[in-house]
């Protein structure tokens, strides 16, 4: 990574609560993630991982705390303001979330026609063929989703979210539900498009070797709070008897 | 913070308030720049092409009921020619709008609901938010504007239907022809049947759209919950139906006919 990326914080995440129905979920978030940086999150089911990503995307609000991303207060933002964080921001829903009433195509035209203003049939057509080609979808251009299968369907949620160029990615649990080839297929297609994008990447998981192909740096959530931070090999290694077992 | 008690009126008063948000949030976006057109056009072929089918059967033999029903008491006052005119007002004022909105609360609003309940189930509706496109705009405000046009001419239609019903009807018994059945049928009527009844259309069609996007916009995440945004938009949707067209006949009294 370039040093001068390694200084600039584009998400910052200081003392986040969130609660649902009284069940304290993010008890105390503090987290910074740099430009260009990798970074995987770790943890129990139900521990709040999702919900930190909802929040840096603004899908949810936290009860407390600060949300910063690129600087501002994802909180304090009008909606006008959010449109255009979101513009920023590219979220890979675990079920890739496709428009299942529309094919291929028209999922990748949805967003270059409303969010990035695109309305040359000709540009459109071009950035649909790159970035499907970029994951390796070309021939299904014309199916439904319904006629994808769960890995082509990652693939082609990945290909949707990055046709709009976003400078952060979201993950959450990119490759769960898929088998090991797949997974691994999907994880170094992540890292690809990290380096040929050039995406900070936040990546939820419990997929340890795909925490191991895509992070610069990992993260483990305990009881609504990070507990420990590092990379792989180092949280591997670590002393803590809990950071150890998720490497096992 | 004190627990609501088990007869609380909270959560009526909570949903109330998320409704008018949401009726503010359609109002809004109406008016923002970047119509969806095109899904405006496929959700109107949906809601109005694609219900003409069970709308002309239901207008058919509401039509020819009418007709049989009515005749043999008709009869005994020696008011046969009246037939006409009177299942033209009663279709017109009455049944026919009521019908068409509770087969289209059924039809409509329940597939509504449920596509929008499945949609949020799978975080569809998310994608489309966190994307930056605009799901109010996409989803809701192209449904309840078709629904708020189409029904109001899917109601046209199954009125003229249900003359034509009538008419077989009559027929059945003798032999009448038609010039001077559907002569006697529009005569019968006045403005004052056909405006206030036609402005009742355009609002059970806003409420069957209107009612569908809000049940499947806040259905819960779950696949049961796509089920019960189904059903709860058909009940909700028909009993604003008929609190409606209660409303709206006061109204038509005191105003039109006083």
């Amino acid at each position: 990574m370039p040093e001068t990326a390694q200084e600039e914080i584009v998400i910052d995440l200081q003392g986040l609560k969130k609660s649902f129905n009284g069940n304290e979920v993010l008890s105390n978030i503090t987290l910074q993630v740099k430009k260009g940086e990798n970074l995987v999150i770790l943890g129990k089911s139900g521990e709040g991982k999702s919900v930190t990503i909802k929040c840096i995307a603004g899908l949810l609000q936290p009860d407390a705390g600060s949300c910063r991303v690129f600087g501002k207060e994802v909180q304090q933002m009008d909606p006008a303001e959010l449109k255009e964080l979101r513009k920023r921001i590219g979220f890979l829903f675990q079920n890739a979330a496709l428009y299942d009433s529309m094919t291929v195509r028209e999922n990748l035209e949805f967003p270059l026609k409303r969010v990035a203003g695109l309305h040359d049939k000709g540009e459109i057509e071009q950035r649909s063929m790159e970035v499907l080609e970029a994951v390796g979808l070309t021939d299904a251009i014309d199916k439904m989703p319904s006629e994808l299968s769960g890995g082509m369907r990652k693939r082609m949620g990945l290909a949707r979210t990055l046709i709009v160029k976003p400078e952060i990615m979201l993950y959450d649990e990119p490759t769960t539900g898929l088998d090991t080839i797949t997974s691994r297929e999907i994880s170094e297609l992540i890292l690809d498009m990290q380096r040929r994008y050039k995406t900070t990447s936040v990546i939820i998981t419990h997929d340890i070797p795909c925490a191991r192909i895509t992070s610069d740096r990992v993260v483990i959530m305990h009881n609504g709070e990070y507990i420990a931070s590092g990379t792989c090999e180092e949280l591997e290694n670590a002393d803590d008897e809990f950071v150890r077992s998720f490497f096992k | 913070m004190p627990m609501p008690g088990k007869y609380s009126l909270q959560p009526a008063l909570i949903t109330v308030a998320d409704q008018i948000g949401f009726l503010k949030q359609f109002f809004s976006n109406c008016f923002r720049k970047g119509f969806e057109w095109t899904e405006f056009f496929r959700q109107a072929y949906n809601v109005g092409y694609r219900s003409t089918g069970i709308i002309a059967l239901t207008g058919f033999i509401l039509g020819f009921v009418l007709t049989l029903q009515s005749e043999p008491t008709m009869k005994q006052f020696g008011a046969t020619s009246m037939i006409s005119g009177m299942v033209s007002i009663s279709v017109m004022r009455e049944i026919g709008p009521v019908i068409v909105a509770l087969i289209c609360a059924g039809k409509i609003s329940s597939s509504i609901g449920a596509e929008l309940g499945s949609m949020n189930v799978t975080e569809q509706i998310d994608a489309m938010e966190v994307s930056g496109a605009n799901p109010m705009q996409y989803l809701v405000v192209t449904r309840i504007l078709a629904c708020t046009i189409m029904i109001p001419l899917l109601t046209i239609f199954a009125d003229v239907i249900a003359l034509l019903g009538g008419f077989t009807a009559t027929n059945l018994g003798g032999a009448m022809n038609p010039w001077l059945y559907f002569y006697k049928a529009t005569t019968a009527l006045e403005f004052a049947d056909v405006i206030p009844s036609f402005i009742k259309t355009i609002l059970f069609g806003f409420t069957i759209g209107f009612v569908g996007c809000y049940k499947g916009f806040h259905s819960n995440r779950g696949t049961e919950s796509v089920g019960i945004a189904a059903n709860s938009a058909v009940v909700t949707a028909s009993v604003w139906i008929i609190i409606i067209d209660a409303i709206v006949v006061q109204f038509t009294n005191m105003f039109v006919y006083a």
